[in-house]
This record gives C-alpha cells, structure tokens and sequence, in this order.
C-alpha cells in the first residue's frame, strides 16, 4: 500500500510539472500569433502595390512571358509544402500533409510527375521516413519566417521552372536541367483563431490574384475625384513594358510565397496554442484525479492501521485474560 | 500647392507615407524628378539606388531602397522596394563593414548584391561610398 502511495505522488509531481512546461509554451504561442498577425497585417501594403503595378503592366505589356504562358503537355509539376520546424502543434501538420497527398494523386492522374519541395522540419521527416524522394529542404525558419527565406525557396522554384521551358517529352531540353512545368504551394490559411484550413495553390504559369480587394473607386468617390475611372491610364515604362514585367514576376511570386510563409507561421502558432490549452487542461484533470487516489490511499493506509492496532491489542487482551 | 501622396513600402513592413512636394529617384534608365500632376509611369529602381523624397515641410526623406520599383499615378507615388532604409536608421558603421566584406568576398553574384547594398545605404546616410 505504502508502495502504490509513492508511486501515485510520483505521477502527480511529474504530471504537474509536465502541465507547467504545456502551459508555458500555450502563453509563448499565444504571443507568437500576436506577433505574426501583425507581421501578416505589415506585408499587406507591399503586397496590395505589388499586385496594382503587376495589373496595371498587364493591361499595357503583351502577356506572352514565360511565367504566365501555360504550357503545352505538361509533364512535371513542383509543390513547395509549407510545414513547422516543431512539433507540439496538434493536427497542424498532418493536415498540411493530407491536403499535400490529395493534390499529388490529382496531379499524378492528370499525368504529371510531382516533384517536392518542403519546408519545415516535420513535412522532411515525414517524407524522409516514408523514403520519398524530395527535390530540396528548406528548414530554420517556420515560426518567424523572414523575406529573405521566401527568396531562397523562390529562387529554387523559379529557376527549376524556367529550367522546364525547353524539357522534351520527360528528358531534359537544351539546358540539360530536368525542370518542371507547373508551380504549386501548400500551406495553412489563417481564417481566425479558431478556423486553419490547409490549401493548395497554383502559382505558376500565374494568374495575377488580388491580395485584398481594394476599392480603389470609392475612394475616388469618396475624394470626390469621379470621372477619371474607368479609362485605362496609360503607363509610361522605364524601361520598357516586358523588361519591367521580367523584374516584377519573379518578385510577385516570391512576394506570395512570402505571405503563404506568414499566414502559415500564424497557423502553426495558434494551432500550437490551441494543442497546448487542451494539454495542460488534460494535465490538470489528471493531476486532479490522481490527488483523488492518492488521498484514498492514505486514508485506506490509516485505516488499516487503526484497525491492525486494534487488532493487536485486542489480540494481547484476549490473550492476557487466558493467564 | 499641390503635393503628391507618397508611400513607400517594403516587402515586411511600410516604411514611410506621408505628402511631399517632389521625389527624386534613378530608374534603371536614368534620374528622375517627380513633381505633382506627373504622367503616370511605371519604373525599376537602379540597383543601389537612393531615393529623395522632399515632404511638404521642406525637409529632405532619403531612403536606401534595394530592388526596387517606382509607380506614379494620379493618386500618387508608391514605391515598393524589398529592403529599404530612412537614412536616419542607417547604421554607417554596419554599413561600412558590410561594404567590406562583401568586397573581401569577390565577384560571385551575391556579394556584388551586398555591395550595391551597402554603397546605397552610405550614400543616403551622406556618406562617401
């Protein structure tokens, strides 16, 4: 009995330290997604001009550039998958990886060959486990990532795509570079707090997406400047219009692997608080039933040695009145 | 007068907004002057460019922008770089070692960026580059 006393003090201790380090990592993640709202909230400027610039080139430069025309017979298809560096973030990944499964076995079925490239510490793991081949890693950054980690994986994608513009019937074109022909992203859309959903995205041959609707009339409106919308305005270019739209499209889609990378860090850090809070609220019910125990056991304990005492002495009593 | 609605914006954050009177940046084609009621254009920053944006008030913003791009529209000026500084930030003396290790490391692409990087932020911080 005195045994089993121990033992449960023992799981209590080290439930409730366990419960402190759970509750320690719900507050820093908690604060993390604080931080990378702001962050997203930060890159929306950039994001909202980029993407004017990028429709107003649209409409004056012949959309002939090779990250907007679609290819004919694709046969390679890139997907970067967005996933965390560190686990403790309940079904965060798993969810990445199932939306990723998905659209490998569409892509496989329209006949085109996928090829991976990961970031984060846990989709590698995941993959290298299962002896899939990936193109490359990208791991370090998940939590905090910075605009110079979308330019490295950016510049992986865009030159493994523009290495496939000359590939011929699954050998490698001219250049000798087996590239790809299609760029797709996988990765945790931040809806609110409560609400991460995983999608996947083509991002290459592009489609100029709005970031955020912007009525760019109603404010005209309200600025009481009507009248001039509607009309087109004609850009002048320096330099011209197809050397700009070569410098911008590679930046407009490292710009979008940049803020997937955000809402992603935001993902992870309030599906990590949200693992955590059911951690620790897991832990203290445990604890507490475990306290439950512990204190029947020391009673039991008491009691059986009351009653051994009085059992002794009765014994000697009895015992003592036969002299 | 009449002014212009300049933003200047970075990839990770915006850097400066406000009126101003007059923009002076270099294209890749060559300087430029902004004034109010400019046509619109459309522009890439030179590489280690600076940026001169002169408020309402008279005083000078200059700005190291890096890899950049220059909007005028009738609504204003933006320009969106991927790193950019307010010369009131700049460290001269990172600056300076930056500029020096990126010339210790020679010709591959990458240090040449850093040093275009590094002459951009001396010469908005007023310093010999």
């Amino acid at each position: 009995m005195a045994a089993s006393l121990r033992a449960l003090r023992r799981r209590i201790r080290s439930t409730q330290s366990t419960k402190k380090i759970f509750s320690a990592q719900e507050l820093i993640a908690g604060a993390r997604i604080v931080r990378a709202q702001a962050r997203v909230e930060a890159s929306k400027p950039y994001a909202r001009e980029i993407t004017r610039v990028l429709s107003a080139l649209a409409s004056s430069a012949s959309l002939d550039h090779p990250l907007l025309t679609e290819r004919q017979n694709p046969q390679r298809a890139a997907v970067l998958v967005i996933t965390s560096d560190r686990g403790f973030a309940g079904s965060y990944n798993v969810n990445v990886l199932r939306r990723t499964e998905e659209l490998l076995s569409l892509l496989r079925k329209e006949g085109k060959e996928p090829v991976l490239y990961v970031v984060g510490r846990k989709g590698e793991t995941y993959y290298s486990f299962r002896d899939r081949e990936m193109a490359e890693t990208f791991t370090g950054f998940s939590e905090q990532p910075h605009y110079e980690d979308a330019q490295e994986v950016g510049s992986a994608l865009i030159d493994v795509f523009t290495a496939g513009a000359d590939d011929e019937d699954g050998g490698a074109g001219a250049d000798n570079v087996l590239g790809v022909d299609e760029l797709h992203i996988v990765y945790t859309e931040f809806r609110s707090l409560l609400a991460q959903v995983p999608v996947a995205k083509r991002m290459a041959p592009l489609e100029v997406e709005e970031v955020e609707e912007f009525d760019y009339e109603a404010e005209d409106r309200a600025a009481g400047r009507a009248g001039d919308s509607g009309v087109p305005t004609s850009y002048e270019f320096e330099p011209s219009a197809e050397g700009l739209l070569d410098a911008l499209l590679p930046k407009y889609i490292t710009t979008r692997i940049y803020a997937a990378m955000l809402e992603a860090a935001a993902s992870e850090s309030a599906s990590r608080r949200r693992a955590m809070k059911s951690a620790s609220d897991n832990a203290e019910e445990l604890a507490k039933n475990l306290s439950r125990q512990a204190n029947q056991a020391r009673q039991a304990e008491i009691t059986q040695e009351i009653s051994e005492i009085v059992g002794g002495s009765e014994a000697l009593v009895s015992s003592g009145s036969g002299d | 007068m009449a002014t212009l609605q300049v933003e200047l914006v970075a990839v990770e954050r915006k850097i400066w907004s406000g009126e101003a009177t007059m923009v002076i940046a270099r294209t890749t084609e060559g300087e430029l002057g902004v004034l109010p009621g400019h046509a619109p254009l459309l522009g890439q920053l030179a590489e280690g460019g600076v940026v001169t944006i002169r408020t309402d008030s008279g005083e000078d913003v200059i700005v190291a922008a890096h890899g950049g791009f220059l909007s005028v529209t009738e609504r204003g000026v933006s320009i969106l770089a991927e790193t950019a500084e307010i010369s009131g930030d700049i460290d001269v003396e990172r600056a300076r070692e930056a500029l020096r290790r990126a010339e210790e490391d020679g010709d591959d692409p990458e240090a040449l960026n850093a040093a275009r990087r590094a002459q951009s932020r001396l010469r908005a911080a007023g310093e010999t580059a």
